[in-house]
């Protein structure tokens, strides 16, 4: 069937911010639809409140809507825009939601808008756990023993009759959320409540606990003649108990038989046909008991989703882009593989290697949260590795998730960890379970009570053995000589033995086996990913590496020979809080800008959720981890003209010296410059030369050095290590006691490098700027203010281009002191420098010769493409050919307004305060006409909506009461009341302001005066907290976790106090209105910035 | 482990180690992209006088079980894997692998790069391949290959057909995917090298199968009064099974007639068609088809080298029902006038998807109508 005619217009909806469960994947399958459809001719309207996306740069649709992803904002858009249609299956659960919050209000309907791939009776089929259960049942298939519950008191009854552990899963959340694993009434109180609290419908599903049975993924396309296929199966390492995302996974299957996968295959087929998605993918998770094969459905996605963005990697099949070609009419023998060119779309995938995916963690931003592991998903990242057999894509993923391990190596030494705690870490998922089963294995425990303890299956475990008794036989060799046979060293690159890891087993340095590797011949083969195993040509290059006897990219890089320079672009690996898609977004503009300019481009990254490792971004793409090894072994194949280092975050940098020093041609900033800016000493030399003030400071590589240099400077300080991107173990240090114990908590992150010490500068105004330079000009593209003042992360702070309290004087001094430091230190690309302003004295915090979070925010409120340019400056083109001046800036006609987005809700005991250590885990942008209007829309995007109404418990430190006073008044006149703590409530009613004076749960002053019940009652709009010193701090922390427990928003800094009343009286004032992109653009005379 | 070589007729060699016995084998070389399914492409008959390349590279990860068996016996010639799993998991497996090849005495090697053998494959075509333990001698091994005669010409039903005839009866081994139905249709059935699943499916459609060597004459098929005659798979080229191309030419329009692979091939020549080889064959479980008749895809399991031109049949007799998406090559046909139906790929599975299970019953109907018929000229 050719392509519907009746549909001319498409509204797209995307999936906001990054959070945990939701990450860049839907950026990837958001991009791709956006693409296939516009190929097609159809008009696109795209709503996403995450500047930081691909798919929300302007030529990727028409009408680009970077507004909150709520009904009442994607009405006002459906109202002026008009679309004939709304594709809800792309954007991760937030658009599947919206889409039925729209159609369940009328919108749809009223609007005559049609819903594409799966309607709304479908999606509630899938989506509602009862629903599903009857259809599967229906089909004759088979699910847990299960009950559904409303109440706690249901859901004690429920429990009852199944019998303990159960699962509890609320409907309708994401990624779990509020779900969790019972063994007794205790836990179901809390963990129940938890779940109907966080679920749409007040729902959760009380299940037989599967915990331990074996998990399986499969992803599956329908399209509108009833076609069906599998595009890949998935196993999951971990086993039922733990999320998916989670676990670290394999695909394909690889322990099931033909008869039992294509049991699964059919019960897969039977459901998406009983469901009735129309066209599109789906995933389905099934639990197999290992025992004796019962088989049981666990749940289905009906949209594209994380497993489906790894699923197109893990096997080259582009699952969204034929996603969206199928929700326009297509059918799948109509659409062709691109890999191969000669076959159809409807096709299953032959894949002839290993994938395997380990999710990247960040349990060390959140000390107070457990590593442990469960059915809510708490990874923030993801790692992918292809190897031809298992141990080599283990042990590649190990290595690429870059948490200080060289691949399956031995980071503790066995013998020092107790039996008991490796018998506990085996037991009770964790972050590092993994480890633990080679450290049990190097205790001599059997595979089978390891498998016991673990629920891993036995065939794992077995792998993990294969590697260790070989790495016994490296000990052997290392212990008798000679030291490495070639036969040997082969065998080890064919387990994936790294040279690192090998150059610590056999006790020599890193570069030697590499040297020793060369000599012998023993080098890395590149393998295409082509969809078919071989069996037809491809034309997709798409490549990873294995030690074999043919390289199919140097035959393919002969063949194309087209003559053109090659640039090499590094990626940034697993996201992790402090690096994520922003990096992935400048990365894809590099590649973008530079095939423009006639390069050809080659990308290298090991995120399966990104644009950037989609095949037809670069020319040629590598899926490998991103280490001095692995980048050399495509240098040798590839051998560039240039490399991009400084586009993919702290990653490729912290490889930028070693790859100069191997000859690897480095291209913008050079190393020695990095190092200029890295480098606190250097530093501090170039600021003094400048003229320029920098907060007193100085390096320690000492613990009486750091202690010297603290009392040289006075207290309070910032310390952190060196060599650390997002913050990482920074912290405000008041006295020499707390900064004994941060230097002692450092030593690990630190690795070696120095600890940087800095005059902590209280209350000052902290801003951002991002610049471009080609090493003679420099262009200041956006100078972001802080919302919050220095001391919070600049990643977990809000900000607002252009800067709004600061006055033109200071404008100039910015902009002057950014050139004079771009000059200074030769920058040649992006640049990001962090400034503080206290009084009339500007500091220089610190430069970062990189591109920075906020690029892809500056680039969406100005509209000039920075990292293109960047780019584009960065192979020899003069930035004065772009014409650009901070007029274009200046000229704008709208307020931007970025805002964080906290992961907290996923790591219960965690307090919500922000600080130096960067914490959130992704961003949105608001755009107004003014700084109010801007800010509370990022507000609303950001899921802190503010409060029209009702009463909000004010509580300040000392140093806030001031200012407390004129937000309470301006409040007031807003129609709020308040509750307070004693001290506020002195100052409120000191200058008249009316209050009710509340303790906090503990103190007893009677019902109604409590405020923890104040909160759980739903009388709480709004809470203003500013925490001081640690004791208060403490107490206010269980109200601030029940706010996030009860969707409460929580603001904990005066200044974000500020701009929340000047949004709420924005939102008084006037109903928000929506824009494009395009129009913003416009109305700011600004000719969008063409990049050639 | 011993050192092997796979040495290939046209003098490319790869190494590997061999896991299960010594010596030397000798066939023509065939890769199959099936991620799953080993125990059953090993037992499958239509491999006889092959070596197999798995392209999926971590093969005997499920074990041995003695019920995803295809046949009695292990037909390949050799076995080529890029690595054999030593310790397998699931809860159904008997034993390893490994074990089951050795027991069988079947060359299988290891630690190939199977994929650069498969591109190999790919654009020089199929050829026929020795792998030794023993001789590593390129000159030599290149002679024993030549001594080999080609596939091309080669009858290798006589090699692995039933040599007596049976009923079909699967109680000892009972699989139950199927139930067993009253018996309705009595089929007789023409082993070339049938795979058993084949078996199990017509018996759960209730068919009585009479399984009948490769050589049994019109007489004794129809000593048996069958309502149908199936044709089934197996190895070889299909113009050398002159004596089925007969047999079954003299079945056509006298009998409803369902061919499945090599039984289809066979059927294109009984119907005056040619037949020819294709440059490296379908094998595999991920091959889409369209079934024109009923306009829908099926992803399905496929094994041949040969294959039917269309265009050498009499477009007034036979037509087109089903074409392969990707190749366009002939997939299915029927006779305008006759019951006479057959498949290239396999709709029995086993191992590979079930999509085209239903095209059984496209038989049962045609039998159905012939005892119709039947029963209303003779009342």
């Amino acid at each position: 069937m050719p392509k519907r005619t009746d549909i001319k217009k498409i509204l797209l909806l995307g999936s906001g911010p990054i959070v945990i469960g939701q990450a860049c994947e839907f950026d990837y399958s958001g991009t791709q639809a956006c693409k296939a459809l516009k190929e097609e001719g159809y008009e696109i309207v795209l709503v996403n409140s995450n500047p930081a996306t691909i798919m929300t740069d302007p030529e990727f649709s028409d009408h680009t809507y970077i507004e909150p992803l709520t009904p009442e904002f994607v009405e006002k858009i459906i109202e002026k825009e008009r679309p004939d249609a709304i594709l809800p299956t792309l954007g991760g659960q937030t658009a599947l939601n919206l889409a039925m919050k729209l159609y369940e209000s009328g919108v749809l309907q009223k609007y005559n808008v049609k819903m594409l791939g799966a309607n709304y009776e479908v999606i509630k089929k899938a989506e509602d756990r009862e629903c599903f259960k009857e259809a599967i049942l229906k089909i004759g298939l088979d699910v847990p023993r299960s009950g559904f519950a409303h109440s706690f008191e249901e859901a004690r009854g429920v429990a009852q009759e199944i019998g303990f552990p159960v699962i509890v899963r609320p409907s309708f959340t994401l990624g779990g959320t509020g779900g969790g694993i019972v063994h007794d009434m205790e836990e179901l109180e809390r963990i129940a409540s938890l779940g109907l609290e966080s679920s749409m419908i007040h729902e959760v599903l009380i299940e037989e606990s599967i915990e331990g049975w074996k998990e399986y993924e499969l992803e599956v396309m329908r399209d509108n003649k009833d076609n069906v296929v599998i595009v890949c199966s998935i196993e999951n390492l971990d086993p039922m108990g733990v999320h998916t995302g989670d676990s670290i996974t394999v695909a394909p299957a690889q322990t099931l038989t033909d008869r039992e996968y294509q049991n699964m295959r059919d019960a897969s087929i039977a459901i998406i046909r009983e469901i009735g998605v129309e066209t599109g993918g789906s995933n389905i998770q099934f639990a197999v008991n290992p025992l004796d094969g019962r088989m049981v459905v666990i749940e289905m996605n009906p949209r594209v989703s994380r497993s489906s963005a790894l699923a197109s990697k893990a096997t080259g099949f582009p699952i969204a882009k034929f996603a969206a070609k199928l929700a326009v009419g297509y059918s799948l023998d109509e659409i062709r593989n691109d890999i191969t060119r000669e076959t159809p779309a409807s096709f299953e995938p032959a894949i002839d290697y290993c994938v395997v995916k380990a999710p990247r963690f960040t349990f060390e931003k959140f000390p107070e949260a457990k590593d442990i592991l469960g059915v809510q998903m708490k990874s923030v990242g993801e790692t992918m590795a292809i190897g031809r057999t298992f141990k080599e894509a283990l042990q590649k993923a190990l290595r690429g998730l870059e948490i200080g391990h060289t691949g399956l190596d031995n980071k503790l030494d066995y013998t020092n960890i107790p039996d008991e705690k490796v018998r506990q870490r085996l037991e009770e998922p964790n972050a590092s379970r993994i480890f633990y089963v080679k450290y049990a294995l190097q205790k001599g425990w059997s595979m089978e009570e390891i498998a016991r303890l673990s629920k891993i299956d036995v065939w794992f475990i077995a792998h993990i053995a294969q590697i260790w008794d070989f790495e016994k036989e490296l000990i052997r060799c290392r212990e008798q000589g000679p030291l490495f046979p070639a036969e040997l060293l082969r065998k080890a690159k064919e387990y994936g033995f790294s040279d690192a890891q090998l150059g610590k087993i056999m006790d020599i340095p890193e570069t030697q086996v590499r040297s020793l590797r060369k000599k012998e011949g023993i080098v890395a083969t590149f393998k295409l990913v082509d969809t078919c195993a071989a069996e037809f040509e491809a034309y997709t290059p798409y490549f990873y590496s294995t030690y074999e006897s043919e390289d199919e990219a140097i035959l393919q890089i002969q063949k194309i020979s087209s003559g053109k320079k090659r640039i090499m672009i590094l990626g940034g690996g697993p996201n992790r809080i402090g690096q994520g898609i922003e990096f992935d977004y400048c990365c894809v503009h590099a590649s973008f800008a530079l095939k423009a300019l006639g390069y050809e481009t080659i990308m290298v990254n090991s995120n399966p959720e990104t644009v950037s490792t989609d095949y037809d971004i670069s020319d040629r793409l590598y899926f490998e981890p991103l280490t001095f090894e692995d980048v050399m072994n495509i240098v040798d194949v590839e051998k560039p003209d240039g490399v991009i280092v400084q586009f993919g975050g702290q990653t490729p940098l912290n490889l930028a010296h070693r790859l100069h020093e191997a000859g690897v041609p480095i291209i913008g900033t050079s190393v020695a410059s990095i190092e200029l800016a890295e480098n606190r000493e250097k530093f501090a030399g170039l600021v003094q030369s400048l003229k320029l003030t920098q907060p007193a400071n100085g390096s320690a590589r000492s613990v009486e050095e750091a202690v010297k240099i603290a009392r040289q400077i006075g207290y309070p300080v910032l310390a952190r290590p060196s060599y650390v991107l997002g913050g990482r173990a920074m912290k405000i240090v008041y006295d020499e006691e707390s900064l004994l114990k941060f230097i002692d908590e450092a030593k690990e992150v630190s690795g070696g490098h120095p600890i940087l010490i800095d005059k902590f500068i209280d209350d000052a105004i902290e801003l951002d700027v991002d610049a471009i330079s080609d090493g003679k000009e420099t262009f200041v593209a956006g100078i972001m203010e802080h919302i919050e003042n220095a001391g919070i992360h600049s990643g977990d702070s809000a900000c607002v281009l252009p800067p709004s309290t600061i006055g033109e004087a200071l404008i100039e001094q910015i902009k002057e002191t950014a050139c004079k430091l771009a000059k200074a230190i030769n920058v040649v690309g992006l640049m990001n420098i962090q400034f503080a302003v206290k009084g009339r004295t500007l500091y220089v915090l610190e430069v970062n010769p990189r591109a920075s979070r906020t690029v892809p925010f500056v680039s969406k409120a100005t509209g000039i493409p920075l990292a293109k340019i960047a780019a584009q400056v960065m192979v020899g083109e003069p930035l004065s050919k772009y014409r650009l001046s901070y007029k274009l800036v200046e000229q704008l006609k709208h307020v931007s307004v970025k805002e964080s987005v906290l992961p907290f809700s996923r790591f219960s005991g965690v307090d919500i305060v922000l600080g130096p250590e960067m914490k959130s885990t992704g961003e949105v942008m608001g755009i107004g006409a003014t700084i109010g209007e801007a800010f509370a829309k990022s507000q609303i995007s950001a899921n802190q909506k503010l409060p029209r109404e009702g009463q909000i418990f004010l509580s300040v430190r000392d140093e806030d009461k001031r200012e407390i006073v004129s937000i309470a008044k301006r409040l007031e006149r807003l129609g709020f009341s308040f509750v307070s703590t004693r001290g506020t409530a002195r100052t409120l009613r000191g200058h008249g302001i009316a209050v009710r004076e509340v303790g906090r749960y503990d103190q007893g002053q009677g019902e109604g005066l409590n405020l923890m019940t104040l909160l759980k009652k739903g009388e709480i709009a709004l809470i203003v907290n500013t925490p001081s010193g640690e004791d208060s701090q403490y107490d206010m922390r269980s109200i601030r976790a029940a706010a996030i427990l009860h969707n409460i928003p929580c603001i904990t800094t005066i200044q974000g106090a500020r701009e929340a009343v000047n949004g709420m009286e924005a939102c008084k004032d006037k109903e928000l209105t929506v824009q494009s992109l395009q129009e913003y653009y416009s109305l700011g005379g600004h000719v969008s910035c063409a990049v050639s | 482990m011993a050192k092997a070589i796979l040495y290939l007729e046209d003098g490319t060699a790869f190494e590997g180690q061999a896991i299960s016995s010594d010596g030397e084998s000798a066939g023509e070389i065939v890769f199959n992209t099936a991620m799953t399914g080993y125990q059953e492409i090993l037992t499958d008959p239509s491999y006889a006088g092959q070596i197999v390349v798995m392209t999926y590279p971590l093969i005997g990860n499920y074990g041995i079980n003695n019920e995803d068996v295809e046949s009695d016996h292990i037909y390949v010639k050799g076995f080529v894997v890029k690595e054999f799993c030593r310790h397998h998991s699931n809860y159904r497996a008997t034993k390893s692998l490994i074990d089951y090849l050795q027991e069988n005495k079947i060359l299988a090697i290891e630690g190939v790069d199977t994929r650069a053998l498969t591109r190999h494959l790919r654009v020089r075509g199929a050829m026929k391949g020795i792998i030794s333990t023993a001789d590593f001698d390129s000159k030599s091994l290149a002679r024993k290959l030549a001594a080999l005669p080609s596939m091309e010409g080669s009858d290798w039903v006589k090699e692995v057909t039933t040599s007596k005839k049976y009923v079909w009866n699967d109680v000892p081994k009972r699989d139950t995917r199927y139930e067993i139905r009253d018996t309705k249709y009595r089929v007789a059935a023409i082993d070339c090298g049938m795979k058993r699943n084949i078996l199990r499916i017509l018996e759960s459609l209730g068919c009585a199968v009479h399984v009948f060597p490769a050589d049994a004459t019109v007489k004794d098929i129809n000593a048996i009064h069958p309502d149908g005659l199936f044709i089934s798979n197996g190895p070889g080229d299909p113009a050398a099974v002159t004596s089925v191309i007969e047999t079954v030419r003299q079945c056509v329009g006298k009998l409803p007639i369902f061919g499945i692979c090599l039984g289809h091939q066979i059927l294109g020549l009984a119907l005056g068609g040619k037949t020819y080889k294709l440059k490296f064959g379908h094998h595999g479980a991920n091959h889409p088809v369209k079934d024109l008749l009923g306009n829908r895809i099926g992803i399905t399991s496929q094994n041949h080298g040969f294959c039917v031109d269309i265009a050498s049949l009499s477009p007034s007799d036979v037509e087109m029902v089903d074409m392969n998406l990707n190749d366009k090559t002939l997939e299915g046909m029927r006779h305008k006038r006759f019951p006479v139906l057959s498949f290239q790929h396999h709709p029995e599975a086993a191992p590979g998807p079930r999509d085209a299970q239903y095209l059984f019953k496209y038989f049962i109907e045609m039998m159905q109508r012939h005892q119709d018929t039947r029963s209303q000229s003779h009342p």
